[in-house]
């Protein structure tokens, strides 16, 4: 391998976030600086960056405004800039699930998104769920079980897993196992985290 | 003399019961702050340039347009030009920027030459049969090599002795060695060492040790009634902590220095990064309030922190985040070191073992890796074994929960197991019939092994090699054992009794999320008869007593026997302090759920509010320790035996193999936190389910790069693969008496060798390599041809 090609990773000629600045095209960005415009395809398409614009995001019910690069992450904003650091980065490629936020009530990897794409959505993150005075039953349910360890991958977990007992609430533990399974654990809490799941459902054996 | 025992039964409130985490609250809340979460003001951060080749020179370093680059704000070549490299992912650039972006863009701007050398990383290969042995100098790195290996001692000296070394050893080296606790008798052997400077070893990849002889194997083989031999192993795999590794260090100003570090080791991080600054221990303050996940890998700054620490200096004290991106951290930051051998066991015509011999060999990076101490457990009296250390282009090898145990446990206990199946005997009665050579904890080994059985069916289930059912679906029982020392490491606390009835220890632990917090708050509270939300605990910061780093089982045992006793001491302290008021004598009182009164006669009595307000403005503080001769008796032991038993699922058209079951049954001594410690060893056995069946630092021979750098193919266990986990922890009255005892380094250690063998019962073949993928456990059974799916082929 040469030089140049060790400096573009994968040797796409494309580093990751390069691949993720044209992602960050888009038709319905509300305007918050004056993007290029291009015709793609017969269609105006607005081009963001790659110099910082500014980017509003509702985070817990609450915006938040930072002057951000397109190709900054929806994980990093929200870790670097608003200094919510509850949502981890693990993997930085949608694997571990440990930056698990919500998009509107949708569990998504806060890593896989740009910032910029967030806007107009409604972001909760581990933070706006409750405060450790006042935990939701997802978190008590982990506490008595002992459903963590260095609980790096928990805010993750419980972020999951609260979106899915919503939606799930008489799920088995074997759809709960396959429905959690965009999750992962060094530490190996796993038996903890079934114990909790079958307290939250009322739910049988497979 | 104050009683420093162990509470008795109906002095525990907490001790041996299950009490929530103290830190559950926060961590759950995402409110846990971790290194990587900290964001000072001002924040730089550091990216690297790293070595893409496995070997290679650096010819020369361009940094002029990185250094062009606004917001670049310092820049440090780390290998400059002639140095060598030996592992892809190897430092050559450190720099910081003022926002993650612009570092990595300035990185990537960097133009490094390289010259490519060759390299090597195929350790999987059966070495050849006519290497030298290794006879040349020892360095600094075979050293530290056979240290991380735990080699024993006495071996180590004999090694120094025989070979000589090819650098010469200063005082401070000496005195760094004793800092580490080294035995005497290596740097003894240091001292008396030839020196032979220059004459590094041989070129080639192997250094084979010399054969080890004990008794007459040759005639034991020659008589022995059943011989099996085999060929077992497992590859390099990583911690893959989920926080990498990593630091923030920043210079308030240019005589000191502090640092957030992600660690097991806060006490011991500054006496690392002291003298490679020019500063003091004392200059440097060291913090960690939460890590994610280290498990054997974090107990030094490591060269990147060193980088962020030059960098921030060069900053004018800016702090500078470095911490490790995913692929560099699968690459770099922690080897846990491969291990194969080819096996033979003998056994005499009742099945008492007689005859092992073993060739093992196995890599943790360019000094080539240590060997597991075999046979594992069993003491058979006639042995011959031989190992050859590999030297491999990765990175090097660290501590992984109970270094070279899982590996020495599959290469024995897989070889015995297949052993029993030849002789056509239950592999369970085989390891009984046995059972006495493991040694002191024989006993323990046995009433286990009945639990175990109990707990699985082994009994019902239990069926020779090879599942005969119809149906690709084959079902199989295995077992393994393990030990452990896990003795207390050396702890001290200050322990303070405000006058408000609150109860604060400071201690410079650390919590890796195995319960640290919550083991010192039940000690202290039930030592003091007070309720547990009147204990605080602070740890994580080397400006509080030191408290040995946490590696090998020694935290639960250091800091509940340091605590235990400080606040032994503080209850007496303030016990006298009242007693005049309950017109008792100091002896006559006791503190029970949080009242002080006198035993005899419990209406004399206050709370224990009441009584920590007379003890003045300033309240008491001691100092607790371990080991302290002084306040008998020894709190912590060494020792711990623990059985598995596995059922597995295989199924032989697709390869893919379910742990069904797992069964553990463990003696601990002493259980402090109940709950905490189920979960620890919960999650061993997990990472243990994770490791045999798919965990692999894979190696291109062509490149030498790993190809699996990340978390998609490096692949970890999820909640799927996690089935029906259940432990019974051994505490007998007999095995309190022990005191605290570590259990996190057993749990890991049987249960690959426990699925192995379940694999070899279910499919009636041995699949010799882990991870037990679809593709290695189809590989053995067409070996082994048809014949083997209809069992009993081996
Ligand atoms: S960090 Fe986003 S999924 Fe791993
Ligand atoms: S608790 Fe440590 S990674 Fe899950």
């Amino acid at each position: 391998m040469n030089e140049e090609d060790r400096k573009k990773p994968e040797g796409s000629g494309l580093s990751r976030r390069d691949f993720m600045k044209i992602g960050g095209m888009t038709l319905a960005v509300p305007m918050v600086a004056s993007p290029k415009v291009l015709r793609v395809g017969g269609e105006d398409v607005e081009v963001y960056g790659p110099e910082k614009t500014m980017v509003t995001l509702n985070v817990n019910g609450k915006l938040m405004r930072a002057e951000l690069e397109p190709r900054v992450t929806l994980l990093d904003a929200l870790r670097e800039s608003f200094d919510l650091t509850g949502s981890k980065r693990v993997c930085d490629r949608a694997t571990c699930g440990a930056c698990t936020v919500w998009l509107d009530e949708k569990p998504v990897y806060a890593c896989g998104m740009l910032a910029i794409d967030a806007q107009g959505h409604k972001i909760t993150t581990i933070e706006g769920i409750s405060t450790p005075e006042n935990m939701d039953a997802v978190q008590k349910a982990f506490w008595e079980n002992d459903a963590q360890q260095c609980g790096f991958c928990t805010p993750g977990f419980v972020m999951a897993t609260k979106a899915f007992v919503e939606k799930n609430p008489h799920a088995t533990l074997e759809d709960a196992r396959k429905g959690l399974s965009g999750n992962l654990c060094r530490c190996g809490t796993y038996v903890g985290i079934h114990s909790a799941l079958r307290q939250l459902t009322g739910m049988k054996e497979a | 003399m104050a009683d420093y025992k162990w509470p008795d039964q109906q002095h525990r409130s907490y001790l041996g019961k299950k009490i929530d985490r103290l830190d559950g609250p926060v961590k759950l809340t995402g409110r846990a702050k971790y290194t990587y979460d900290y964001n000072p003001k001002g924040l730089l951060y550091g990216a690297l340039v790293t070595c893409p080749y496995a070997r290679a020179k650096v010819l020369s370093v361009d940094t002029s347009a990185a250094e062009k680059m606004p917001g670049v704000k310092a820049l440090k070549v780390v290998k400059t030009p002639g140095t060598e490299t030996h592992w892809a992912g190897d430092e050559i650039v450190a720099l910081a920027a003022v926002d993650e972006r612009i570092a990595e863009d300035a990185a990537r701007a960097v133009v490094v030459k390289y010259e490519v050398l060759p390299h090597f990383v195929q350790d999987e290969i059966e070495p050849p049969k006519d290497i030298p042995l290794a006879s040349g100098p020892l360095s600094q790195e075979d050293l530290e090599d056979m240290f991380s290996n735990q080699v024993p001692e006495g071996k180590i000296a004999d090694a120094i002795k025989t070979r000589g070394i090819n650098w010469k050893p200063d005082e401070g080296f000496f005195k760094d060695l004793k800092g580490y606790g080294v035995d005497q008798v290596v740097i003894d052997a240091l001292r008396g060492a030839q020196v032979k400077p220059g004459t590094a070893g041989p070129k080639s990849p192997y250094k084979r040790t010399a054969v080890q002889t004990e008794g007459d194997p040759d005639k034991a083989f020659a008589e022995a009634a059943y011989v099996v031999e085999g060929v077992y192993g497992m590859p390099v795999i990583t911690h893959c902590c989920l926080e990498t590794h990593g630091l923030v260090a920043e210079w308030p100003d240019q005589k000191s220095m502090n640092v957030h570090v992600s660690t097991q080791n806060v006490s011991g991080m500054a006496a690392q990064m002291a003298p490679m600054l020019n500063l003091s221990a004392s200059d440097i303050h060291v913090e960690q309030q939460n890590i994610g996940g280290g498990f054997g890998s974090k107990f030094g700054p490591d060269s990147w922190g060193m980088h962020a620490a030059e960098l921030s200096k060069m900053a004018g004290g800016a702090p500078v985040k470095m911490m490790l991106d995913r692929k560099v951290e699968q690459e770099m930051a922690g080897a846990r070191p491969s291990a194969y051998g080819r096996v033979k066991v003998g056994a005499d015509k009742d099945g008492n073992l007689i005859a092992w011999e073993s060739n093992s060999w196995g890599t943790g990076g360019v000094t080539g890796g240590g060997s597991p101490p075999l046979p594992y457990l069993f003491r058979i009296p006639n042995q011959k074994k031989q190992h050859t250390a590999v030297s491999c282009n990765i990175g090097s090898a660290r501590a992984w929960r109970a270094p070279n145990h899982p590996q020495a446990s599959l290469l024995t206990e897989c070889a015995l197991d297949d052993l029993a199946a030849k002789m056509g005997m239950d592999p369970m009665d085989f390891f009984l019939k046995n059972i006495e050579m493991t040694g002191p904890r024989a006993k323990t080994y046995a009433e286990e092994f009945k639990i175990a059985a109990e707990m699985i069916g082994w009994k019902e289930k239990w069926h020779p090699r090879g599942d005969k059912t119809p149906g690709p679906l084959k079902r199989g029982l295995g077992l393994g054992l393990h030990t452990w020392g896990g003795r207390g490491h050396e702890s001290h606390c200050d322990l303070t009794v405000h006058p408000d009835g609150g109860v604060e220890v400071r201690i410079g632990s650390q919590d890796l999320g195995t319960g640290t917090r919550t083991v010192i708050a039940i000690v202290i509270a039930d030592a003091m008869g007070i309720p547990i939300e009147h204990v605080k605990v602070f740890l994580g910061d080397n400006k509080y007593p030191m408290s040995g780093a946490s590696g090998g089982s020694t935290t639960s045992g250091g800091v509940s026997s340091s605590t235990h006793r400080a606040a032994v001491d503080a209850r007496d302290a303030l016990l006298a302090k009242v007693a005049s008021s309950l017109k008792a004598q100091p002896e006559e009182l006791e503190v029970v759920k949080g009242t002080v009164r006198v035993k005899s006669d419990h209406s004399r009595a206050m709370t224990w509010k009441q009584a920590c307000a007379k003890v003045g403005p300033v309240g008491i503080t001691v100092r607790g320790n371990n080991p302290d001769r002084t306040k008998p008796p020894d709190l912590t032991n060494s020792g711990i035996g623990g059985v598995q038993m596995a059922e597995v699922s295989v199924d032989i058209e697709t390869g893919v193999v379910r742990v069904e079951k797992l069964m553990a049954v463990q003696d601990a001594g002493l259980i402090v936190s109940k709950k905490t410690c189920e979960t620890q060893m919960l999650g061993g056995m997990i990472m243990a389910v994770s490791y045999s069946l798919y965990e692999e630092k894979v190696m291109d021979p062509t490149t030498g790069r790993m190809l699996n750098p990340n978390i998609e193919f490096y692949r970890l266990a999820g909640l799927p693969d996690i089935k029906d986990l259940r432990i019974h922890l051994h505490n007998t009255q007999e095995q309190e008496n022990r005191g605290v005892i570590g259990i996190a380094e057993g749990a890991v250690t049987a249960p690959g060798t426990a699925i192995s063998n379940a694999i070899a019962n279910a499919i009636g073949v041995r699949v010799p390599f882990m991870p037990f993928t679809p593709g290695r456990v189809l590989a053995a059974l067409e070996e082994h041809g048809q014949n083997a799916m209809a069992g009993g082929a081996m």
